[in-house]
């Protein structure tokens, strides 16, 4: 694939895969190749070595960057990135290895001293442990606080916020409490994708039945005497004009002696007589009603 | 700033002897830079240990980009190192285009350089400024602050806002910049900002009191500057020509001309000069930015990546669904990862992209370039006094925002 994009241009290497592969030995995994970039898989009992050999041999002298990642499906969940840079080939690589939770990856603090609060960014962020970081603290979450947040099954909301209490003069933590609902949205379209089932497609995913329902005999179509029986029970009495009556029901009165209703005077009730306030507080307020009214008016001519 | 002072007698005269003083500098401290806390374990005023704490103003913006689609994610970048914004959203974005080899239009290119340049001048007016006042200058900031001003009017102009541009775009730049701006940004490099930088750097370069707060302090060597992950202006300040623009091009920083200052003698004042040499060479790419940016468009004509123009919606539907879906949905970027870095005026900034196909990155590793500087003030910081530690912190140039994330 042709490079369109122009993201930074560093020196591409020619056979520089099978380079490290071959100097790396078996402490690789595996190795390749995307978007340009050098991806090396290594053993994680053999990472410092592994950078050790890649940075005093093969001039990667800086490591800028060490990157953890979170992949909970697998049975080491743990990814761990480094990030090479050599000044004098200009090029970069990537290095990773696997973790868990409780199998530590060796320190690479006595090869790169920056190393150290890199692995310490890792270890608050995933847990991820590193055997031999003499000061393995957390660095970037609150004082005193507890679990992985940047793991996958870490809550976005957290799990305690902090206020300050008029009443105690200090920073309170409570669980969290949201006002309202977290708004996750899901843009993916469903046609593509949506690991959820849509709604109203519940039975869709059900299998068929195994014996389709059929009427084979008489007694099963429910037909019959009992179903007579109960078709012949009045279910209500009926309306009362096709009913006999009898005595008990008054007829209804004459109505010519009620008095009609009066005819309206005007041709709307919301004229402006009848919506202005009676008595308009304010010059200035009496303008706009006033005017609205009229304008209604006018609408309903 | 609290304080432990421990007072023991001596065993072999019985006289009061005054141990190790250990002080606490910051959080809240006005040349700490924003929220920084330092332990400094003191023997007298020399500084015999330096215990950074950082992450508080840790927000977890990684964490956030996990849940928001690409480009919703790009204004987070702003609010990073929020002095030079539109260099963290560069890195970013050119993640992005690796990940999906989008091409990117020459107008666009050079509108992201121009513009690149004029926020590594807005940074670095801000830190010589905040350099400067920590060692003791008032005038300079005043002056400096106010090219910064004009350099935020420029930026009102590009995207609408002063700050927080969120102006970069997967395959270009969000919208086109007016010419009028262009022919005033090319008139004040051409005139304000020699003029007033020139006038407040005569107060400082030949300083006597800023030269004796700064020269020979925190010396690191060449070896010291690698093997601690320096970069930007501290790996260039230690007499190492290492500049991503040169040695790793990106746009079209391949076809400029200019010059990477270098220091001599590593130190604070070295690296407060590589800066100031920097703002030249900055003004120096813009105006050949000006010179060779031809018309044409200013975003990919990808429709799956960047946005159809808002005329074309009103006629047709295509154009209409492609705006729906991409402001709705996002694009979906294919599966990989990539790790990109910038030079950003601090530094390298880099951001580790990694994609699993869907419209949401499954992993944003930020790399600020302060991260790795701070770590070594430890080093640095030794054997100095108290009042250096604000000249180093000064010349690391450090921003919370983008150190805790």
């Amino acid at each position: 694939m042709a490079t369109l994009h122009s993201a930074p241009r560093f020196t591409l290497i020619e056979g520089l895969k099978a380079t490290l592969s071959q100097a790396l030995g078996d402490h690789l995994v595996e190795a390749h190749e995307e978007h340009g970039e050098l991806l090396l898989r290594v053993k994680r009992e053999s990472i410092a070595d592994a950078l050790k050999l890649l940075r005093d041999d093969h001039g990667y002298q800086q490591m800028m960057e060490i990157a953890g990642a979170d992949y909970p499906s697998r049975s080491e969940r743990f990814e761990v990135v480094y990030m090479l840079l050599s000044l004098t080939k200009n090029n970069r690589i990537m290095v990773k290895c696997t973790a868990s939770e409780d199998t530590p990856v060796p320190t690479v603090t006595g090869l790169w001293p920056n190393a150290g609060w890199l692995e310490r960014e890792v270890f608050d962020m995933y847990g991820v442990l590193f055997d031999g970081n003499t000061d393995l603290r957390r660095i970037l979450t609150d004082y005193g606080f507890e679990g992985h947040p940047f793991r996958k099954d870490f809550p976005l909301t957290g799990y305690v916020e902090l206020r300050y209490s008029e009443d105690e003069k200090r920073v309170v933590y409570e669980p969290v409490e949201l006002a309202q609902d977290l708004r996750q949205f899901d843009f993916m379209s469903p046609w593509e994708g949506a690991d959820y089932v849509l709604p109203g497609d519940e039975k869709a995913d059900k299998p068929p039945v195994d014996e389709p329902k059929t009427t084979e005999k008489p007694s099963e179509t429910g037909a019959g005497k009992k179903a007579d029986d109960k078709a012949a029970d009045k279910v209500s009495a009926g309306a009362p004009a096709e009913e006999d009556g009898g005595s008990d029901a008054p007829p209804p009165k004459p109505t010519e002696d009620q008095p009609d209703r009066k005819a309206r005077k005007g041709k709307a009730t919301d004229t402006a007589k009848a919506t202005q306030p009676k008595k308009a507080p304010a010059a200035k307020k009496k303008a706009a009603p006033a005017k609205r009214s009229t304008a209604k008016k006018k609408k309903g001519e | 700033m609290s304080s432990a002072m421990h007072i023991e007698e001596s065993p072999t005269t019985g006289d009061e002897t005054i141990t190790n003083y250990t002080i606490n500098f910051g959080p809240q401290h006005p040349a700490a830079h924003g929220v920084l806390r330092m332990v400094m374990e003191l023997d007298g005023e020399i500084i015999e240990r330096i215990d950074p704490h950082v992450g508080l103003l840790h927000r977890g913006t990684e964490k956030l980009i996990e849940h928001k689609t690409y480009l919703q994610a790009l204004p987070y970048f702003d609010r990073l190192d929020y002095c030079s914004p539109l260099a963290q959203e560069y890195s970013y974005i050119l993640a992005i285009e690796k990940l999906l080899n989008v091409e990117v239009p020459e107008r666009a290119q050079y509108i992201r350089v121009l513009f690149a340049e004029l926020t590594r001048i807005c940074n670095h007016m801000l830190n010589i400024g905040a350099h400067v006042m920590d060692v003791g200058a008032m005038t300079p900031n005043l002056w400096v602050f106010e090219l910064r001003e004009d350099c935020m009017n420029f930026f009102e102009r590009m995207s609408g806002a002063r700050m927080h541009h969120a102006y970069l775009r997967p395959g270009g730049v969000h919208q086109d910049v007016p010419e009028k701006l262009l022919v005033d940004i090319g008139e004040w490099i051409d005139t304000r900002l020699p003029e007033l930088f020139g006038d407040a750097m005569s107060l400082v370069l030949d300083n006597r009191i800023f030269k004796q707060r700064n020269v020979d302090i925190a010396v690191v060597s060449k070896d010291d500057a690698v093997a601690w992950g320096f970069s930007g202006p501290m790996i260039r300040a230690a007499g190492i020509p290492w500049d991503l623009r040169k040695s790793q091009p990106y746009d079209v920083y391949d076809r400029m001309e200019f010059d990477i200052p270098v220091g001599t003698n590593s130190d604070c004042y070295d690296r407060f000069v590589v800066r100031v040499k920097e703002v030249y060479e900055s003004a120096k790419i813009i105006k050949q930015c000006l010179a060779q940016m031809p018309t044409g468009p200013i975003a990919s004509t990808d429709r799956k990546v960047s946005p159809p123009k808002r005329a074309e919606m009103k006629q047709s539907m295509e154009a209409l669904i492609h705006h729906f879906k991409l402001y709705t949905e996002g694009f979906h970027v294919p599966a990989g990862e990539v790790y990109v870095a910038t030079e950003s005026p601090k530094g390298e900034f880099g951001v580790y992209l990694v994609s699993d196909g869907s419209n949401k990155p499954y992993r944003c590793k930020i790399r600020p370039t302060a991260f790795s500087h701070l770590q070594a003030m430890d080093f640095m910081s030794r054997g100095h006094m108290l009042p250096d530690a604000t000249a180093i912190l000064g010349a690391i140039d450090v921003v919370f925002g983008e150190c805790d994330r």
